[in-house]
């Protein structure tokens, strides 16, 4: 421990912990703008000055450690000069921004024109950046890349490379003309390895990567009067949604946005959730009869992610037989929606429309990635998504004061589901979906303990063993594109030493992009930290746990919808609607 | 490509010293005289490298070049001088007339453009350098007229 002084306060600081840090647990907020709880300090921006007493020189609070030799020494957070040299910063940045807060998608949600606000900033006195729109990049359809309305803060890169490892996005250039940009001088997003995850988006401060706004088409959908829309909304949106009203991360809105949903005027609101449900009965037998019977390879891994399977089709085409067949709930939902819902309601599906609330930008991609997403034959299953951020502008626009809603119920059956189908929003969910159903239909006996906590929290890989029925099945959970090649490494080493099933790593394996999972997707609202995927995660634990039937398989409308129509899981008919095929589409050296 | 074996020898040379990309892509500038794309692909694959770490080197140093050199380099003087008595004036021209940018070719091979800082001759700014060959208080006017001393 250090003994040091921050603004007159004495304090103990453990050795190594940043000035920065230090002085927030004294209540003192330096102003931070490239730094990110997520990811490692750069000390880019330059707005974190402190000053040490009897020393006329600026340091960054973000990258200056506090040492032995800090003993005794007092730091400065806040005096007239600091002020003035973090408004000169701000004044500097500025300058090379365009003013169009207005028709910027960060608007009121942009950490630049927070602190802007905050420090009183009424002129910019190095005159005024151009509005320069020639460099966006739309080519992803999901993410929108606006390089002039970047600060050069480096948050983006540090994420798209450390932490998903994808290498997407990379600083070219030097000094005033750098850019973030794919690998190259004159290369597209869309043509880079990029898998839409998003998490560029929910971590730039400002507007200048942004989730493509689809809310007008949502309007003109809802105002065709030949059109019977529907509506589904993902396990994670629930928790996270109302942090744009205002409230604490993980507080569950359910039956609220099943009432707004209504109230926006959707013909029918459904639950991913029940198709998480079905999820784990199709991928759950599937894992089963792989395990059993050895229709297909193993290890099975999960499919439910859609940048992860951009990813695999990109970098591990050698691994596609170990992918699941089965689709992501979201298209699993459009499937049934343009088939089973037409047939229960007599309606033409070309007529009828679905609409995604996602907490996630790849699920945009998603409802183009093969052939097998068209049930009605024009088309395709999921006519449009909207993130979690764009669901609470759409609420917003429509004038519905969603926390003072009366509570609401989605439409059965495609909207009934477990406790098993909501924790599919949060890495190890949908794991631990399918150990609860799968021990059930293996050994025949429930299984006791429905909290599988050895499958649970945000460390990037967990692993476990669970015994079922005295075979030893060993599972993997792995949240974080950065965390997945540790996997795919060891599946690798295991398959070029013979693939002797007794020493497989691991027999089942779930795989989410975002750290995190779902819950903190590159759709979610803002200000993603680990403090916040804790709580949206316990936020769905809770309606687990508030939920009467917690296996997928003990839901009596999945049951339903197998008798009256799907048949049983891997039927012809289940393979027809519910399954996928997968491409190579190999992407360069990332 | 006929160049594979000379880079898979260079890759190999570099590969496994720690912080030697730089090494690796001068080696590879040096024999071909720029860094071509498939070139950069190729040096990600064996040297284990991202790309998009290659390309920030590349385009950080102002040495490396990714188009082919030009027949004749026209160097445009930035330093103070320079860039008070107009450079900037006279690059837009260039720009215009060669119809490229910064550290590019031209289409037929025969110029590439490079602002360079002072070069030693503020007495004249501002200045331009082609070859050998310095041109002091150069007009924007003058420009198309002191290319065409090299167009054949």
């Amino acid at each position: 421990m250090v003994n040091i002084k921050i603004d007159g306060i004495d304090l103990q600081v453990e050795e190594g912990k940043t000035i920065l840090e230090a002085a927030k647990t004294l209540g003192i907020k330096i102003p931070t703008l490239c730094k990110h709880p997520d990811v490692k300090a750069t000390a880019a921006c330059g707005i974190c000055v402190v000053k040490m007493a009897g020393s006329p020189k600026m340091l960054r609070a973000c990258t200056t450690p506090v040492t032995a030799f800090e003993e005794g020494k007092e730091f400065i957070t806040r005096d007239p000069e600091l002020v003035d040299v973090r408004r000169t910063v701000l004044e500097m940045i500025l300058s090379d921004h365009p003013n169009e807060c207005f028709t910027c998608g960060r608007n009121q949600n942009c950490e630049l024109q927070q602190l802007a606000a905050e420090f009183g900033i009424r002129e910019i006195p190095f005159g005024q950046c151009p509005e320069d729109h020639s460099k966006d990049d739309i080519s992803t359809g999901t993410i929108k890349l606006e390089p002039n309305k970047c600060i050069k803060c480096g948050r983006c890169v540090e994420i798209c490379q450390e932490v998903q490892d994808v290498h997407a996005l990379c600083f070219i250039g030097r000094g005033f003309g750098t850019q973030i940009s794919p690998a190259g001088t004159d290369l597209k997003l869309g043509e880079s390895p990029c898998v839409r995850c998003g998490q560029c988006s929910a971590h730039c401060p400002t507007g200048a990567i942004s989730e493509f706004d689809n809310t007008p088409q949502a309007w003109n959908l809802l105002r065709d009067p030949d059109k019977h829309v529907t509506v589904q909304i993902a396990p994670a949106v629930r928790v996270a949604l109302g942090e744009a009203f205002g409230l604490e991360p993980g507080v569950n809105l359910t039956k609220k946005i099943y009432t707004a949903l209504r109230r926006l005027g959707f013909d029918a609101v459904f639950d991913t959730n029940f198709t998480a449900d079905l999820t784990i009965m199709e991928e759950g037998s599937e894992f089963i009869q792989r395990l059993t019977k050895g229709t297909a390879p193993l290890p099975m891994i999960t499919t439910c992610c859609p940048a992860w399977v951009d990813f695999m089709e990109k970098y591990a085409c050698d691994v596609m037989d170990n992918f699941s067949t089965a689709k992501s709930p979201q298209e699993m939902m459009g499937a049934l929606v343009k088939s089973y819902y037409c047939e229960q309601k007599n309606l033409d599906c070309k007529n009828v429309v679905n609409i995604s609330i996602m907490p996630c930008t790849a699920k945009k991609y998603e409802l183009q990635r093969s052939a097998d997403m068209s049930t009605c034959g024009s088309g395709v299953d999921v006519d449009l998504v909207l993130t979690t951020r764009e669901l609470a502008r759409f609420i917003k626009q429509a004038g519905i004061d969603l926390l003072n809603l009366p509570d609401g119920e989605a439409d059965s059956i495609l909207g009934d589901y477990t406790g098993a189908g909501t924790i599919f929003g949060n890495t190890g969910g949908v794991m631990e979906a399918a150990l609860r159903t799968a021990y059930e239909l293996i050994t025949g006996n429930k299984l006791e303990n429905l909290d599988l906590e050895v499958v649970r929290g945000l460390e990037g890989v967990k692993e476990a063993t669970i015994d079922v029925a005295g075979t030893a099945v060993r599972v993997a959970v792995a949240s974080g594109l950065g965390n997945v090649e540790y996997v795919l490494e060891k599946i690798r080493e295991w398959k070029a030493k013979g693939a002797d099933p007794a020493q497989i790593p691991w027999h089942f394996i779930e795989v989410m992009a975002c750290p995190g999972g779902c819950i903190a997707g590159g759709g979610q609202p803002y200000g993603v930290s680990d403090v916040l995927r804790r709580k949206r995660t316990e936020g769905l634990y809770t309606d687990d746990r508030e939920c009467a039937l917690r296996r997928s398989h003990e839901n009596p409308m999945i049951t339903k919808i197998y008798d009256e129509f799907l048949g049983a899981p891997l039927s012809e008919k289940s393979h027809k609607l519910l399954h996928t095929h997968y491409t190579c589409r190999p992407m360069y050296k990332r | 490509m006929s160049e594979d074996a000379r880079i898979e020898e260079v890759a190999a040379k570099w590969k496994d010293v720690p912080g030697s990309l730089i090494m690796a892509l001068h080696e590879v500038q040096e024999k071909l005289g720029y860094v071509p794309r498939e070139t950069a692909m190729e040096l990600a694959k064996e040297m284990h490298v991202p790309l998009a770490r290659i390309y920030e080197v590349l385009t950080f140093y102002s040495f490396f070049k990714l188009t082919p050199p030009g027949k004749h380099k026209v160097q445009v003087c930035l330093g103070t001088a320079c860039y008070l008595k107009g450079a900037a004036k006279l690059v837009e021209e260039l720009k215009d007339q060669l119809k490229i940018n910064e550290g590019e070719t031209t289409e037929d091979g025969m110029f590439e453009l490079e602002l360079v800082r002072c070069v030693g001759c503020c007495g004249l700014a501002p200045v331009v350098v082609i070859g050998e060959k310095v041109y002091g208080n150069v007009e924007p006017a003058e420009i198309a007229s002191i290319l065409s001393e090299y167009e054949k």
